[in-house]
């Protein structure tokens, strides 16, 4: 087990890199805010960055383990159903979690 | 002027806070129309913030970690990576590249974050410190697009809360739940899935950005698997500035 100091300091690092990610680039890139390019690009970043994070959560489906497919494939389902029904963030994220847990540790159980 | 007090959800918004949330937008009370705003996906956070509770004490951290880890580093997907390396006690210097290669992607965001609304270096500081992808999807969603700064910041204070309780008391409550089970971190596919089918809406007829963004992730996994997001994005932002490029020179010969 790490010991607090370690803990301290590796949690440091990791904010402290996150947060210059996030600042710094504000600095160099207002400047180019006027450019019609950079309005287009902002424009339709939003919904392709979300996009690429959704696959980025489910880059380590496995697909060469058919057997344990559903339950990722069906949650997700459950997600998406539950989110074009109800347009809920907290019913459809809370609804498609509980399915994939239900169906994961149904899945190890046999 | 102001949308609507519900952000992405149709839900039912309380009266009170509707109205307060038509306040807030004129300048008043920032924070009471940001509750507003962060009642869909805000909320989102808590059961994820559960979720990480309980993945931080079940991998065997004191559970003062999950509050550690979400108050002062919060970004999400970073800190349930964190979990196993803090547990194996890797270098500093590894803890430094991965929140780099995770994190990276906020480089993309300042193009249309809306920090020149924020006034103040303290509460420009804060926002870019909370500068999440959950408040950066709210903050460029078509509806924000009248936010005044205070709504902005009053939005991410409520989401870093929301996400730093949700996580402690999951930490304190995980001895509750079996450590054989597994899985909740599905909470956070479920919240990306969300995100994105929000912002999908925003942009209904615009169907070539998310299909450039999935083969910009495919393009990702196939050649750089070990470094996936920082691929994605810069894949998808040339392809973008490609497509731009292209665009204007076919008006231009026009």
């Amino acid at each position: 087990m790490p010991d607090a100091g370690y803990l301290f300091a590796a949690v440091g690092v990791a904010a402290a890199v996150t947060w210059a990610l996030r600042a710094l680039p504000f600095a160099v890139l207002t400047a180019l805010r006027s450019s019609a390019t950079v309005r287009e690009l902002s424009a339709r970043m939003p919904a392709g960055v979300m996009v690429i994070l959704l696959c980025y959560c489910l880059r380590d489906l496995p697909v060469t383990h058919p057997g344990r497919l559903p339950a990722p494939l069906v949650a997700l389902g459950a997600t998406v159903g539950l989110h074009l029904w109800r347009r809920s963030a907290l019913l459809s994220i809370v609804g498609g979690t509980i399915v994939y847990v239900v169906l994961a540790n149904a899945v190890h159980l046999h | 002027m102001v949308i609507g007090a519900a952000t992405l959800a149709d839900a039912p918004a309380a009266p009170d806070v509707a109205a307060s949330a038509r306040d807030g937008a004129g300048g008043g009370s920032g924070l009471a129309a940001a509750l507003g705003d962060s009642a869909s996906v805000g909320l989102g956070l808590v059961p994820l913030g559960l979720a990480f509770g309980v993945v931080v004490t079940h991998a065997g951290l004191p559970w003062w970690c999950a509050t550690l880890f979400t108050s002062v580093i919060y970004a999400g997907s970073l800190e349930f990576l964190l979990v196993p390396l803090a547990v194996a006690a890797v270098p500093l210097a590894s803890i430094a590249l991965t929140a780099f290669l995770v994190n990276v992607r906020h480089v993309f965001y300042s193009l249309s974050f809306p920090l020149h609304r924020v006034n103040g270096r303290l509460a420009k500081a804060y926002s870019t410190f909370a500068m999440t992808d959950e408040a950066y999807a709210l903050t460029t969603a078509e509806n924000a697009r009248e936010w005044p700064g205070r709504r902005i910041v009053g939005l991410q204070v409520l989401l870093h809360l929301y996400w730093v309780l949700g996580a402690t008391a999951g930490a304190l409550l995980s001895t509750l739940i079996p450590s054989g089970l597994s899985g909740l971190d599905f909470a956070m596919t479920a919240l990306f899935t969300v995100l994105a089918l929000d912002a999908l809406r925003d942009r209904r007829g615009d169907l070539p950005t998310p299909v450039l963004a999935v083969l910009s992730a495919l393009i990702a996994r196939w050649l750089f698997p070990g470094q996936f997001l920082l691929a994605a994005f810069v894949v998808f932002t040339a392809g973008l500035l490609t497509r731009r490029l292209v665009t204007m020179a076919r008006s231009a010969d026009a």
